[in-house]
């Protein structure tokens, strides 16, 4: 396969490859998903009444899939998130994280996280960062260290191990986040607009890195955002949802061959405008309707 | 870059000090100032030069007390500060309270706590510079305490770190800028509580029963000579806990809060 041209959708039955029709076989036969969301939602009790976040969500990520969220603002992207990170609970339906319970798989350490805030620690070193849940977990100093090293390395940042997070832009202490999410080499990684913070050029950027160390590790990653072209740039599939209340209303595959594959030429690509095109269309409605889309970043 | 830090930060405070002590001798010398308003910088200085032993005894003895006083009052602060963290109840239950000792002038209490604890000792002065450090350093750290940033308490509970780690990695070093403006402020009012108590009675040595002797005594420059060692004490306070701060702050590679 070539490292610079998209490959063709028929690839897709390449034994390393990823995506797939959602429902096929031997997602539940030979591994667990990582990913099961069952008829999930999410009601929050307020004053002024109830707000229903999310209303009856099914979603199959499976083992190694890139799976973006993409939705008007208030859609219960980040509900989704947090549901699956077992960082709150549902108040109907069923979650599962590689076949279990999501407190169980937190406990197991089988995610990684990333927040649109990179969230680093400011009173520690870069490194010290890379190495926390590591630290938490009882890995040996010395291991952790060239863990650090080499995660600092891979995001192109060794030489900035020993700075303090608030010496980096903004760009740069993603990164270190990223590292820090992959620290453990998680099988899942999840991410809550990680680069909505950041400038245009800057997020190309790092978005094909995160494609690269993606590729290295096999993660499955639920990726939240709100661009529509970051989400085609980076995903197996797109789940689009709708707001109030928060439901999925349509998955697009993207087919673009394998995520690990994609490369910045593929932005001129005519495939990636129609994908880009594809997902606009069903954010919008199919008629093209305005205003349901209202929130969501066309760039 | 450096040079012209330094000159800020040191020579042009000097430079600053050294025109106002100027302009303060020539306004009284120029004016004719009488000494019970103002004395001028030189009169001072001669009762300083000529009084210099009495006068370091003095301060010796206020700052020995604002000192111990500082020290337990952040002591019990920590303490308090530590349980209201952990305690929801606590905290609650206590914040009246709490309230009430920030806005009760404790050096009022002053005559109250030597009949307590006799006015001889040196106790009483001791026990309000303790209460008067204590609210500062106690609001501050409890603040600092429950300032846990949601994305660090969110991937603390990803790490499913439990409630010790949380505290250490997280909790502590984020309360430590807290804590430090908090004692900074402590420090001052340490210093100023445990001389204005001396005003209300207690043993003779220190500096603001020498300050009400001198003044009784129609000696204003030898008053005034009394206050230049209560500045002294004030700074070194401050310059201390200062001092204290960078030394910790700047080891734990921990950024400074406003
Ligand atoms: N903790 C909460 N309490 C009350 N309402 C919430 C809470 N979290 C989210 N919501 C509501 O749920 C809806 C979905 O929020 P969110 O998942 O953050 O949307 P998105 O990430 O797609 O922008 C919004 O209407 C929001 O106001
Ligand atoms: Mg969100």
């Amino acid at each position: 396969m070539s490292a610079t041209a998209p490959t063709s959708p028929s690839s897709r039955s390449g034994p390393v490859e990823p995506a797939g029709p959602p429902d096929s076989p031997d997602a539940t036969t030979t591994a667990a998903a990582a990913v099961e969301v069952r008829g999930v939602s999410r009601r929050f009790a307020s004053r002024s009444g109830d707000v229903v976040a999310l209303s009856d969500v099914d979603l199959t990520v499976r083992a190694g899939e890139f799976v973006s969220l993409i939705g008007p603002s208030g859609c219960g992207k980040s509900t989704l998130l947090r549901l699956i990170a077992d960082l709150d609970r549902p108040t109907g339906g069923e979650l599962t994280v590689f076949g279990r319970p999501p407190h169980v798989a937190r406990q197991n350490h089988d995610f990684g996280i990333a927040f649109q805030q990179a969230g680093l620690l400011p009173w520690r070193s870069v490194r010290a960062n890379v190495e926390l849940p590591l630290e938490l977990h009882g890995t040996g100093r010395a291991a952790r260290r060239a863990r650090a090293t080499e995660l600092l390395g891979l995001v192109g940042l060794a030489d900035f191990a020993d700075h303090r997070p608030d010496q980096l832009s903004g760009g740069m202490q993603q990164r270190v986040a990223i590292a820090r999410a992959l620290a453990e080499s998680p099988s899942l990684l999840l991410m809550d607009e990680p680069f909505g913070a950041l400038d245009e050029m800057t997020r190309e950027h790092v978005q094909t890195e995160l494609l690269r160390l993606r590729a290295e590790s096999g993660a499955a990653v639920v990726f939240v955002t709100h661009s529509i072209p970051e989400a085609v740039y980076l995903s197996d599939r797109v789940v689009v949802m709708s707001a109030r209340p928060g439901q999925v209303r349509e998955i697009v595959p993207v087919a673009l061959g394998s995520a690990g594959d994609r490369t910045d030429g593929l932005r001129e690509d005519d495939q990636f405008f129609d994908r880009v095109r594809a997902v606009r269309e069903a954010l919008h409605g199919t008629d093209g309707a305005t205003g349901v889309g209202r929130g969501v970043d066309q760039r | 870059m450096r040079a012209a830090r330094r000159w800020r930060e040191v020579v042009a405070p000097v430079l600053l000090g050294v025109v106002a002590l100027l302009a303060w001798q020539a306004t009284v010398v120029g004016l004719e100032l009488r000494p019970f308003v103002v004395p001028s910088p030189t009169a001072i200085g001669e009762q300083l030069a000529d009084h210099a032993a009495v006068i370091a005894a003095a301060s010796w003895s206020t700052a020995r007390n604002a000192f111990w006083g500082l020290l337990i009052g952040v002591a019990v602060a920590l303490l308090a500060a530590a349980v209201s963290a952990a305690v929801r109840v606590v905290d609650e239950m206590s914040a009246p309270l709490v309230a009430a000792t920030a806005v009760v002038p404790i050096v009022a209490l002053a005559p109250v706590l030597y009949t307590m604890f006799g006015a001889n000792a040196q106790t009483a002065r001791i026990v309000v510079a303790a209460i008067v450090s204590f609210v500062p350093v106690y609001v501050n750290t409890l603040r600092g305490l429950r300032t846990v940033t949601p994305v660090h308490r969110d991937l603390m509970r990803v790490y499913a770190a439990t409630r010790r780690q949380t505290t250490r990695v997280v909790t502590l070093p984020g309360a430590l800028p807290f804590f430090f403006s908090g004692l900074r402020v402590a420090a001052s009012v340490a210093v100023i509580s445990a001389l204005v108590a001396e005003y209300f009675g207690g043993p003779v040595d220190g500096l603001g029963k020498a300050i009400t002797s001198a003044v009784s005594s129609s000696n204003y420059p030898l008053a005034w000579a009394y206050v230049a060692g209560a500045v002294v004490i004030g700074l070194v306070f401050f310059c201390a806990t200062l001092a204290l701060e960078r030394g910790v702050l700047h080891r734990g590679n921990l950024r400074q809060r406003p």
